[in-house]
């Protein structure tokens, strides 16, 4: 399948996985803390689609997408929010604690910024021992405002490490809107190129955007050239953490919501190929339903898995 | 046997694992330059490079990560903190991340990364200078900690932790450096969670760790001199905890003198005294006592801090008042810091 069609496809694919969870989520069998990426989805589909299988992402706390769109089994991470033996870590995880080494999925973290140094020490050890590889992270604006963000870029910076980092910008941490947290008029990418590498913005709700940028961003990693650095800009749809719309609570408005979903990076993605002809309404529209077909298939799997045996409760420590 | 400094066998153990094993790296401030960590990583630092043993910025807790980062690759980092005060800047890591890796991603091969950490009391260092941090380590499931004693322990554990599964921290006391003492010269590991009896007896047990299982020897030759037979045990390892040598000491003694280099709510003494409670209580004959550093944090001015830190004497003295055998004992034997020459 071409590149653009692709795109598109793992778009929908994680779009119907999250709003399968999120429908089901209030049933109360999956009882672990969910950040859905709803409306987020071009950028983890837009920078993994430039990676190669061997590279090494790592995510934070809303990381369903980055796994999935990296390659990461989808009912491995299902059954893991079910809290099934048969989770990618076997219920011990959860939600926030996606891995899957075969797809180049490393680890997530729901504390903020702990995977930028972590991306930053695969990076060292590619470069140690001349391995073709990247390594990328995840984060949103808010690990902008721990000091680990200092500590990975500078270190990366001073040795010259293929690493990509991603921040999601999505105006919220939590239900902090930016501009109360960060100084007014120095934006997040110019901030990361003050430390010396290369920094772009880019609109994190155009996946073919995303794609073409972290195509450059990870070239420049793997020329040698040291790490990269995109600012994609994106907004949350659902709660922080949940499955449920939360407009109505003050923090943020309808208006601003709606306006947002007018720019669905899904529908932007589908009016354009359809309008150029790389794709059909009819395609758009079995790809959907393949990948219902999919989640459906997982989620059935992992509520008839068994769970974790309690007498192996504290196994795998050390 | 051969004799070595407890700094030298440092450093004979991280250039053997390093010859053994090239995904050993080692990284830290100073690491290289020309004092090379009290000599513990200059004979690494000429023998591998710069490529294998190198200077970071500052940044502990970035750095722990990316230690991290780099064993999920198939590395093993050895980062070393000139002081260990300043590893509470790596507890993010090394806490929530480090210690939970295997368990929270069910990742058997987990991250096997080995951080060195120096306790630098004495000489005035003071209150964030001085600290022992081994109880903090040791709370958290997923990490071993171990505070070597002797130089042969100081190259059997980090032997250890090079070769395992990790991750690990080691506390070395600084006042430790210049010991000698026998050390074999092969690599052999000394596993994690096993104790060593340093001095059979049959009356009271002190158990000691680092520079304190050291004191623990020196008050048990002034107990001696007072006809009392103590036998001294030396934890070695924090985490885990070698419960089984602690038990199978009382049931011979039935008293018990815990030595600590850090404070005693929520410490090793604790931890200890808690075993004795729990698993040896119809042995113990009285009640169990901790001597450690009082409730404050450690001050700069000598006499302050001389009586800041258990010593040989002190030790004994509580060991002689278990037995309600009197205190008059051990006057005029001197403290291992009197003939310690500053600075470090």
């Amino acid at each position: 399948m071409e590149v653009e069609r692709r795109l598109l496809r793992d778009m929908i694919r994680i779009r119907r996985t999250e709003e399968t969870l999120a429908e089901l989520y209030p049933a109360q069998e999956m009882r672990t803390p969910t950040h859905f990426s709803i409306g987020q989805e071009a950028v983890a589909v837009g920078v993994c689609t430039a990676l190669r299988r061997t590279d090494a992402v790592y995510s934070g706390h809303r990381c369903h997408a980055h796994y999935l769109a990296k390659g990461g089994n989808l009912d491995a991470m299902v059954a893991e929010l079910y809290g099934k033996e048969t989770g990618c870590a076997r219920g011990r995880g959860g939600s926030v604690h996606l891995s899957d080494l075969s797809a180049g999925v490393i680890a997530s973290s729901a504390i903020l910024g702990q995977t930028m140094a972590v991306a930053v020490g695969s990076a060292l050890a590619f470069g140690m021992d001349g391995q073709d590889r990247v390594a990328v992270t995840f984060f949103g604006d808010g690990t902008v405002e721990e000091g680990i963000f200092h500590e990975s870029l500078n270190f990366a910076v001073v040795k010259k490490l293929p690493v990509l980092f991603v921040c999601e910008n999505n105006g919220y941490s939590t239900h902090t809107r930016l501009d109360v947290r960060q100084p007014a008029g120095v934006s997040i990418h110019a901030r990361a190129a003050s430390y010396g590498l290369s920094s772009r913005l880019v609109d994190g709700n155009d996946v073919f955007a995303v794609y073409e940028a972290a195509r450059e961003a990870v070239a420049t990693c793997r020329a040698g050239a040291g790490p990269a650095f995109l600012e994609c800009t994106t907004y949350r749809w659902r709660e922080h953490v949940g499955p449920l719309w939360d407009y109505d609570k003050g923090y943020r408005t309808k208006a601003e919501v709606d306006a947002w979903i007018a720019r669905c990076p899904i529908e932007r993605a589908t009016t354009r190929l359809v309008r150029t002809g790389a794709c059909t309404p009819a395609e758009v529209e079995a790809m959907t339903r393949a990948s219902q077909a999919e989640v459906d298939r997982a989620v059935a799997a992992a509520k008839a898995a068994p769970f974790p045996a309690v007498e192996d409760l504290t196994l795998g420590t050390y | 046997m051969r004799r070595l400094s407890y700094g030298g066998a440092i450093s004979e153990a991280t250039v053997q694992c390093m010859e053994a094993d090239p995904s050993i790296f080692v990284a830290g401030i100073g690491v290289d330059d020309f004092k090379g960590i009290f000599g513990t990583t200059f004979e690494a630092h000429r023998r591998f490079g710069d490529a294998r043993v190198f200077d970071i910025p500052n940044g502990e807790n970035a750095m722990t990560g990316i230690a991290i980062g780099a064993a999920a690759m198939g590395k093993r980092p050895l980062i070393v903190h000139p002081r260990n005060d300043f590893m509470f800047l790596c507890m993010d890591q090394l806490a929530n991340l480090a210690a939970k890796w295997r368990y929270m991603f069910a990742n058997g091969s987990g991250v096997p990364i080995v951080l060195r950490g120096i306790v630098g009391r004495g000489w005035g260092q003071g209150a964030t200078h001085s600290q022992s941090l081994q109880a903090t380590f040791a709370h958290f499931p997923g990490l071993y900690v171990a505070m070597p004693a002797t130089p042969a322990d100081a190259k059997g554990l980090l032997v250890s932790a090079l070769q395992g599964t990790g991750p690990v921290v080691l506390l070395e006391n600084r006042a430790l450096y210049e010991l000698e003492g026998e050390v074999p010269e092969a690599l052999e590991p000394i596993p994690f969670g096993k104790g060593a009896v340093t001095r059979a007896g049959k009356d009271i047990t002190i158990v000691g760790v680092s520079l304190m299982a050291y004191e623990a020897l020196r008050a048990a030759k002034i107990l001696a001199e007072q006809g009392v037979d103590a036998e001294v045990i030396d934890l070695r390892s924090i985490r885990p905890l070698d419960d089984e040598i602690i038990v199978r000491s009382l049931r011979k003694t039935g008293r018990l003198v815990v030595a600590d280099t850090s404070w005693a709510l929520y410490g090793v003494s604790a931890e200890v005294a808690a075993v004795a409670a729990e698993k040896a209580f119809p042995h113990l004959k009285a009640p169990v006592r901790r001597v450690t550093p009082p409730d404050s944090p450690a001050p700069v001015s000598r006499p302050l801090e001389d009586a800041f830190h258990p010593n040989p004497l002190t030790i004994a003295r509580a060991c002689l008042e278990v037995l309600k055998a009197g205190s008059s004992a051990g006057k005029g034997v001197a403290d291992v810091q009197a003939t310690f020459a500053g600075p470090y």
